[in-house]
């Protein structure tokens, strides 16, 4: 921008109106009838699809077409509790499928909205802007990311298209009675005439039904009406087949006449191979052949031991540009350099944090590369012949593992088929940022000419992630007399996504929030909650060094700055009481307060800390307050809490990938430690259904995490973490 | 060379190379894929089975070794279609997430409860060292208590 200099609106969520937005879903399909014809043709003889994503079959059985991928979240189920609810569906008699990766069921709402103007969840922004993902192809997006499921495709998607294939259901009832469709009601997946006693079920009228168009606006059902949403009675349909071992992911793929690959990279990364000994590993058994794929060579055998074993006897000599002589300590002094030399881009810059008067605050805060580590290695099994391309994997973006497998086999997208499964974790890791795992197994595969898996170790999965950036953000502010901030000036050396990541929510007069874009050779990906989580926990840990500055009690401090921001105070305040943060914790230990809203969720955690015998923090319990608007499937959403502190506590205590030569040098657990059962604290939950709009609910609690703990680390030993992770210090409780 | 294994209580017959990791035996050889890679050293858990009844992490576990011992795997846990009350405990608490880990926690736990079937906090701690990335622990642990009490109730 000409002035380098911009403003931020907070984040909209709602495109002028719902109706806007639910009219642009159904007339995504509606308006399109040859797209809702072909997907009809599809699935001929196997039910109606009425209304896009929703399928009825004469036997009277629900199907709801889920266009997100499932890796733990609940996607799977909360999005067909919010069609069954509008559907009047009976629950039992509802199942799902995941959609096929095609532009058929991409994720129209998102791209709606992208249409109309509104801003995309902004984990999306980079993928789109990649040169083969233009803007005239946003409508197909097919993306789990963002925590978008639930706030678009189900708020816009699947609650419109439950409510439209009901009315559609009833007038199909009404005109085969000759009665008015305002006196019919539908319950359990029946329409019910009551003055004449005639009904019928939803599957003997669906082929009537399909004639009818479906209706863009129909009216949704207030919350009190809702016997589904909202309950604690629904059981999620993917986790029987993840207790019996009979859950598919991708790494599970079974292919005729597969072969299997084991593949590394070259070790630095963005290097090239300049020369390669692969003469030992061909003479091994069951080896078949081994691929130069430039940035990685890969061998392989009929075994996959075998392939992995005969990859250990290939030599290579590579060519890395001057980044085999970087190290973790050589890039945050870029970082540091940069900060101080590039030109300046601004998030927000407000009134005037130089001439603001105050006394002084400053505190330097850095975060280190992040592995997503998830269960499941990535993994991917291909199949290029006869000029198709046929992918099994785990996907987030299955739209885009297709361009990419294309761009890999050769073939235009229409000719690659993408299988997906189930993923054993995604966390952003699996939404190709870089295509890394995809276009190598296509590339393998059609080099090999038959179906290969190819299967990373857990090594080179860890070694050439795609990582939570490492930042560094330096903090200035001016206290005024009343011990509030005058001035809050941010600077930070990355800027990725969410733009509002290091806004604050408090009432500070003069703001200046500005980033450089510093870079390393290091491969860079969403990780869970993206920028949130490194900027909650740099921004709610200087403001909890203001107010033990200002002499205030952290909590009371933070309320005493919401004014304009009742949510935000609502959520503290109730995490507070619930965590008994008024009548004080018992010797020893001691409670940290952060607050931080994200994808439409402002969640507030208070952690309760001790320190051990060996001088590591403990933490007793974790209290939360999440407002998310409404809570669609609670259980779930008390899950993903519990799950985003858990993974938040593993980056907070443990979290570092450091790097060596240019190489990544963690490249396992424990080396790369996790948080495990014995260092969970308790957990409670509390859900605010504010009325506000839906918020998303697999990251929102991730970002307060690492600041709670490290609050309350100050509060009890004086020593302020300034640098994660929490291990590389030495505590002692008597400060 | 040719190894006579028993898993789930049948004989079977592979043909691999003598340190070959179990796992990898069960899953591409056998076709138990509930039995899932994690990290190939033993630290994750993810491929947890029984061996002779205890608990094994089968990612490091040569396959020469595994003859005589009788191999059970989470597709053998219970009869196809039932569930164990472990199994039972794991849905009625709406335990895994992505579920990866699942099979191996489950195999983890089983062990546990049937060496010692009244667990205390620390024994629990000691005994599952298992990684889940999503953070299923506070279930993990509730899943288990209440098998414990079924189980005392019994």
């Amino acid at each position: 921008m000409a002035s380098g200099k911009k403003k931020l609106t907070r984040r909209k969520f709602l495109i002028g109106s719902g109706v806007v937005v639910g009219g642009g879903l159904v007339l995504g399909y509606a308006a399109l009838p040859n797209q809702l014809k072909d997907i009809a043709a599809r699935h001929k003889g196997e039910g109606q699809i009425l209304s896009g994503w929703i399928k009825i079959t004469p036997d009277n059985k629900v199907t709801v077409i889920v266009p997100h991928a499932e890796m733990g979240q609940g996607t799977h189920t909360a999005l067909p509790m919010m069609a069954a609810e509008e559907l009047d569906a009976d629950w039992d008699l509802v199942s799902m499928e995941e959609a096929p990766g095609l532009p058929e069921f991409a994720n129209q709402p998102l791209g709606e909205g992208f249409i109309v103007g509104d801003k995309l969840p902004d984990i999306l922004a980079p993928l789109i802007n990649k040169a083969f993902y233009s803007i005239a192809q946003a409508m197909d997006l097919q993306i789990t990311g963002g925590s978008t499921s639930v706030r678009f495709t189900g708020q816009y998607g699947m609650r419109v298209a439950g409510a439209a294939a009901r009315e559609m259901l009833v007038k199909a009832a009404a005109r085969e009675w000759g009665v008015s469709a305002n006196d019919l009601t539908t319950e359990k997946s029946f329409v019910h005439h009551k003055a004449s006693g005639r009904s019928a079920s939803y599957g003997s009228l669906v082929e009537a039904a399909s004639a009818i168009d479906p209706n863009p606006t129909p009216a949704l059902k207030p919350k009190s009406a809702h016997t589904i949403v909202g309950t604690r009675t629904i059981k999620r349909f993917d986790i029987p087949g993840k207790v019996n071992g009979t859950a598919k992911y991708g790494i599970d793929a079974e292919v005729e006449g597969m072969l299997y690959a084991a593949i590394a990279r070259v070790p630095v990364h963005g290097g090239t191979i300049t020369s390669i000994n692969d003469g030992a590993a061909l003479a091994m058994p069951g080896v078949k052949k081994v691929c130069n794929l430039g940035y990685a060579y890969a061998v392989v055998a009929d075994k996959y031991w075998r392939a992995k074993t005969a990859l250990e006897a290939v030599e290579i000599d590579f060519e890395a540009g001057g980044n085999e002589l970087v190290d973790s300590d050589a890039i945050f002094a870029r970082f540091n350099q940069e900060l101080a030399t590039l030109e300046l881009e601004y998030d927000i810059d407000e009134g005037d944090v130089e001439a603001a008067e105050g006394r002084l605050i400053e505190a330097d805060y850095a975060v280190p590369y992040l592995a997503h580590a998830c269960m499941e290695p990535m993994n991917c099994t291909a199949w290029v012949r006869d000029g198709v391309c046929d992918v099994w994997t785990g996907t987030q973006a299955p739209l885009m593992a297709r361009t990419a497998a294309a761009v890999a086999a050769g073939l235009e997208p229409e000719n690659v088929t993408v299988h997906n499964h189930m993923l054993g974790g995604g966390f952003g890791r699996r939404i190709h940022a870089e295509n890394d795992y995809v276009a190598p197994a296509v590339e393998i595969a059609k080099m090999t000419g038959q179906p290969v898996k190819t299967i990373w170790t857990r090594e080179e999965d860890m070694r050439f992630d795609e990582y939570r950036p490492a930042v560094v953000s330096r903090f200035a502010a001016k206290l005024g007399d009343d011990g509030k901030p005058n001035a809050w000036k941010n600077r930070f050396s990355d800027k990725r996504e969410p733009a509002e990541a290091p806004l604050i929510p408090y009432g500070v007069s003069n703001q200046s929030i500005g980033f450089v874009r510093s870079q390393s050779h290091i491969k860079l990906g969403p990780w869970r909650s993206v920028d949130h989580s490194q900027h909650a926990f740099f921004t709610e840990s200087f403001v909890d060094e203001l107010a033990y500055e200002a002499g205030a009690d952290p909590l009371e401090y933070r309320l005493s700055m919401l004014a304009d921001a009742p949510r935000h105070a609502h959520v503290l305040k109730t995490a507070a009481e619930k965590a008994g943060w008024y009548s004080g914790v018992r010797a020893g230990r001691a409670m940290g307060v952060a607050v931080h809203e994200s994808f439409g969720t402002i969640v507030a955690h208070v952690a309760e800390v001790s320190i051990g015998d060996d001088g590591m923090p403990r933490v007793h319990k974790v209290t939360c307050a999440v407002d998310c608007g409404e809570a669609i499937n609670p259980d779930n959403i008390e899950s993903q809490i519990e799950s985003a502190i858990i993974y938040g506590m593993t980056g907070a205590f443990f979290g570092e990938i450091t790097v060596q030569d240019g190489q990544v040098v963690e490249g396992n657990f424990p080396e790369y430690e996790m948080v495990r059962l014995a260092d969970v604290p308790e957990i409670e939950v509390y859900i605010i259904e504010s009325g506000a709009p839906l918020g998303g609910i697999g990251e929102p609690g991730l970002p307060p995490t690492a600041p709670a703990i490290t609050n309350a680390i100050f509060a009890l030993t004086g020593q302020r973490v300034r640098k994660l992770p929490i291990r590389n210090y030495e505590f002692s409780a008597s400060a | 060379m040719e190894f006579s294994l028993r898993v789930n209580g049948e004989a079977r017959t592979v043909d691999v190379e003598p340190d070959t990791p179990l796992l990898w035996v069960l899953r591409d050889e056998l076709g138990f894929k509930g039995v899932k890679f994690g990290c190939g050293v033993a630290a994750c858990g993810a491929c947890t089975v029984h061996m002779d009844g205890t608990a094994t992490r089968s990612c490091i576990f040569p396959v020469e070794a595994a003859e005589d011992i009788e191999i059970t795997t989470i597709e053998g846990l219970a009869d196809e279609g039932m569930f164990t009350d472990v199994q039972q405990a794991w849905i009625d608490e709406q335990v895994p997430q992505c579920g990866y880990c699942q099979s191996g926690m489950v195999m983890a736990v089983s062990a546990l409860l049937d060496e010692n079937p009244s667990p205390t906090d620390q024994d629990i701690n000691d005994a599952i060292t298992n990684v889940c990335r999503c953070g299923s622990y506070p279930r993990i642990r509730k899943a288990i208590r209440k098998v414990i009490s079924e189980r005392g109730a019994a």
